[in-house]
């Protein structure tokens, strides 16, 4: 998609031509829209505000999938099993170290990054399916430690409780107030990741995608890159996954399992993959379509009296089936028609696209 | 290492690792022909048996017609899922297709609980659980002599899964279909050229994989009940085709039968921390596989041998 601008915008200087936000009105409407994200809980209801808590959390997790898999094209998933990490990792520093929110989640994070680069070794002997073996191998072995190891300290099956976080004296206990913390992070991580997809480590990412030989002959270091990638991805894993588990105030096993893997790739292709609106996109898509299944979920089981529960049916019946189509009717996702739209009203109005 | 105990584990691992390997086969005949590497064969597998135990205690048909019937219905599946899902993946790239199969097994899990529910299911018992076979060894340990008590069921399993094998392995070698699909699995210009049509030999062997994930779960719900976790019991496969090689039919035999042994053999241990690595044996082994020959134990080479 040929970038198009309206007749008459001249950029005259290198850093207006690479500006992402371009026109007063859109910086406006950017702080309008992040104002109101933050001003949700005076309006909204509780139950909104605890799902946009948890879209927020599964934008961050698709986010650090989309460095890994839509810019290097390394297929993992593993990526809920990072989010274990994460969790555990923060709500022990936080609930037996006694260390403040703000320092464990850092730390926690870059441990599960350190994971992460261990799972991504095999990334530089094997590719395709035998690389998503390896990072499936990371989805049993992560929750087996978590179930097996160390029970006193991890809880063993039962998983241990978090508390809430406490920032500046200020406790996060309720979705109103945590909503504060996910969005903010959330900016942080979008930001992040935006400026890593248009700097030259994200080019060099891309060019690992699109041929990992060449990128190689290029002069691009693939060893170094790959295991970036995988380390980024396990950082946004490892923030997301303890941002849920101080949410839910609760981990185990089950927690994240390979069920939540498979949405989080889902989400990313729904979304469109190595777009930096994908993950965006992508997570609200499919979060939605899980609260769909929560409203349909009765009269469903009103249709099929077997099916005891009807949202846990539904929700995987909904997501495959989505998933599914957008496969066959739009593998580029919705950022992609996004573009098309955007072009398609710029051009107005001529139809051509 | 609990000396006793290990040849009983140890031979009832190897029986068990008969299911998987005929598990791993399914997933080899669809790689072999069509490059898809099926994540929903787990599902694919649970629906079969869920048909059968509908079939046999809902509808109250006799046990071995429901089998029949499920057996047909899960090739129409496998056809089905083919036309449906997997033709449209034609020529897309690796990611698409590998999410196609995961997007197809969350679809295959919400029908199955939609249809069926999460209940744990009595499947009807095909081999008597009272007497199992007692096989007396010549070892002798601690002045006793080592007896070996196997389940008839397991016994049973492993026999069906061995003669499935050995049936699938005779219809590649020997019949003409056979030979398209080994011969479409080499190269599928090429087989398109000299005028075999390769949609209907993937859609054929999807049919053929419907059925055999239909006889493994028929199989692995006799011995260990019918639930959901079924479809998880298919992950312990994964492995073993890795290990065997994904081209390599025999490679999945010999890696189904490693992957029970390797659990059999550390069941058998005295430590409690070893015991509870049984259910990431295949994992672990996985990641070996991975970093020291990847191609697996029966690499491109053999493979022309089949």
């Amino acid at each position: 998609m040929a970038v198009l601008r309206p007749a008459g915008e001249f950029d005259t200087t290198y850093a207006r031509d690479m500006a992402t936000i371009r026109r007063p009105w859109q910086w406006a409407a950017l702080f309008g829209f992040i104002a109101a994200l933050y001003l949700l809980p005076v309006y909204a209801s509780q139950s909104a505000v605890a799902l946009i808590n948890r879209i927020g959390i599964s934008i961050i997790a698709v986010q650090g999938l989309n460095l890994l898999t839509g810019l290097t094209g390394q297929i993992s998933l593993g990526q809920a099993a990072f989010m274990m990490t994460g969790g555990y990792l923060s709500a022990l520093l936080v609930s037996r170290l006694g260390w403040p929110f703000f320092a464990a989640l850092p730390v926690a994070a870059l441990s599960t990054g350190v994971i992460g680069l261990i799972f991504g070794l095999p990334s530089l002997r094997v590719k395709g399916f035998y690389l998503v073996m390896a990072t499936l191998a990371a989805q049993f072995i992560i929750p087996w430690f978590s179930r097996n190891a160390f029970p006193e300290i991890l809880g063993g099956a039962q998983g241990i409780v978090v508390q809430p976080p406490v920032v500046l004296g200020i406790e996060f206990n309720e979705p109103g107030r945590y909503l504060y913390l996910t969005v903010s992070v959330l900016i942080l991580a979008t930001i992040l990741a935006y400026n890593v997809s248009r700097s030259r480590l994200g080019r060099a990412f891309v060019s690992i995608r699109d041929n990992d030989l060449a990128a190689e002959l290029l002069g691009v270091n693939l060893f170094k890159h790959k295991l970036q990638a995988f380390f980024l991805a396990a950082v946004y894993a490892g923030v997301a996954g303890a941002l849920s588990a101080h949410s839910l105030r609760h981990i185990n096993s089950e927690t994240f399992n390979l069920a939540t893997s498979v949405f989080l790739l889902g989400m990313l292709v729904v979304g469109g993959l190595g777009s930096n609106l994908g993950p965006i996109f992508g997570a609200v898509v499919v979060e939605l379509l899980t609260e769909a299944a929560t409203l349909f979920g009765p009269f469903f089981v009103g249709i099929f009296p077997a099916a005891a529960g009807g949202v846990q049916a539904l929700r995987p019946l909904f997501f495959g089936t989505t998933l599914m189509l957008f496969l066959i009717f739009e593998p580029r996702g919705l950022a992609h028609r996004w573009q098309i739209f955007k072009a398609a009203w710029r051009l107005r109005p001529f139809s051509h696209t | 290492m609990n000396w006793q105990l290990l040849p009983q584990f140890a031979v009832s691992g190897l029986l068990a690792g008969g299911p998987i390997a005929l598990i791993a086969l399914g997933l080899v005949l669809i790689f072999k022909s069509s490059y898809i590497f099926n994540f929903a064969h787990g599902h694919m597998l649970l629906m079969g048996a869920l048909i059968t135990w509908w079939l046999a205690v809902e509808v109250g048909l006799p046990l071995w017609l429901s089998i029949v019937l499920a057996l047909a219905l899960s090739a129409l599946l496998g056809l089905l899922i083919e036309r449906l899902a997997l033709r449209p993946m034609t020529g897309q790239p690796l990611l698409s297709i590998i999410l196609m199969t995961l997007g197809l097994s969350q679809a295959l899990q919400g029908l199955a609980l939609l249809l069926f529910g999460g209940a744990q299911r009595n499947f009807p018992q095909i081999f008597s659980a009272a007497d199992p076979y007692k096989i007396a060894t010549p070892f002798i340990f601690n002045d006793r002599p080592i007896v070996i008590i196997l389940k008839q069921n397991l016994v049973w399993s492993f026999i069906i899964a061995m003669l499935g094998v050995i049936l699938i392995s005779a219809f590649f070698r020997f019949t003409r279909t056979g030979l398209a699909m080994r011969g479409t699995s080499e190269d599928h210009e090429l087989a398109q050229s000299i005028g075999l049509r390769i949609q209907r030999i993937f859609g054929m062997s999807w049919a053929l994989a419907g059925a055999v994930a239909t006889a493994a779960g028929i199989l692995l719900a006799t011995s260990s009940g019918l639930d959901l976790s079924l479809a998880v019991v298919v992950l312990a496969a994964f492995p073993a085709v890795l290990l065997g090689g994904l081209e390599s039919i025999p490679g999945a035999i010999v890696g189904g039968l490693i992957i029970g042994l390797a659990q059999g053999v550390v069941a058998a241990a005295q430590a409690q921390w070893v015991r509870d690595t049984t259910e990431i044996v295949p994992y672990l082994s996985l990641l070996v596989v991975l970093l020291i020959r990847p191609e697996g134990l029966f690499g491109q080479k053999r493979i022309e041998r089949i």
